[in-house]
């Protein structure tokens, strides 16, 4: 099955990044394909590379940049959401994108389904 | 034909559901901006209010207090992108006291069973 994912929450503050990026490891384990990840509301500071949490805590954005790596997940970020909240081209993640909301729907429409983590 | 039969097939019901009060939080306000987005992609869209989502569509909204745009006047809007399914949980307005005259534009008010059974039918489904 082909996957996308919607993740709407911040790192770290709300387990949803957490929660997809698990969801995305499990069903490429499973053998779906997983299209992309877009970001939307504070979504979009999961791709910070600014970000640099404790090193015994998970590293959420370089997670995702792994995940871009080794399986050619893309990892896009709404650029009218990312512009609210200063994360741009240079601060971005290897491997993420930021891009407009026709992506998500394009994503939407070539996709068996798009799930969706947050409140 | 063959292409328009297949073009057709490549539309999507993408059902929005708005779910928080309009100010507060974020989800609301972006989530509008999505469906305006969308809205230029000719898919089937609708909009369903339910929980504190109903406070959205309510008249007489005075943001000035709060020092953030109002947003109620965008919803009028959205006819003009055709985007006319928008419908409102019966059970969510009478919980707030609220009825379809007090709400800015017209929707159907369904009950949550008839909610539900609408969103079996769609392929997406996106909260906000």
């Amino acid at each position: 099955m082909n996957i996308g994912i919607l993740l709407k929450e911040g790192p770290y503050n709300h387990q949803a990044s957490d929660t997809a990026f698990k969801f995305a490891e499990a069903a490429i384990r499973k053998g779906h394909k997983v299209d992309a990840v877009f970001l939307y509301n504070d979504g979009v500071i999961n791709v910070t590379r600014l970000m640099d949490p404790p090193q015994d805590d998970r590293n959420i954005a370089g997670r995702w940049s792994e995940l871009s790596r080794t399986h050619g997940v893309e990892v896009l970020a709404c650029i009218a959401a990312s512009k609210r909240r200063g994360i741009s081209d240079d601060v971005l993640i290897e491997g993420g994108t930021i891009t407009g909301l026709g992506t998500l729907t394009d994503i939407a429409i070539r996709n068996d389904r798009l799930v969706t983590f947050g409140d | 034909m063959a292409s328009m039969e297949f073009e057709e097939n490549n539309v999507k019901k993408i059902m929005h559901v708005m779910r928080h009060a309009p100010h507060g939080t974020i989800y609301t306000y972006e989530g509008l901006e999505m469906i305006l987005i969308m809205a230029a992609y000719e898919q089937d869209l609708s909009v369903v209010f339910i929980g504190d989502g109903v406070y959205a569509l309510k008249k007489g909204q005075d943001t000035a207090g709060i020092g953030i745009k109002g947003f109620a006047k965008t919803f009028m809007a959205l006819d003009g992108y055709d985007v006319e399914k928008l419908y409102a949980d019966e059970s969510s307005l009478k919980e707030r006291g609220l009825t379809e005259d007090d709400l800015v534009v017209d929707v159907q008010v369904m009950s949550a069973a008839e909610i539900g059974r609408l969103m079996t039918e769609q392929d997406v489904i996106i909260h906000h």
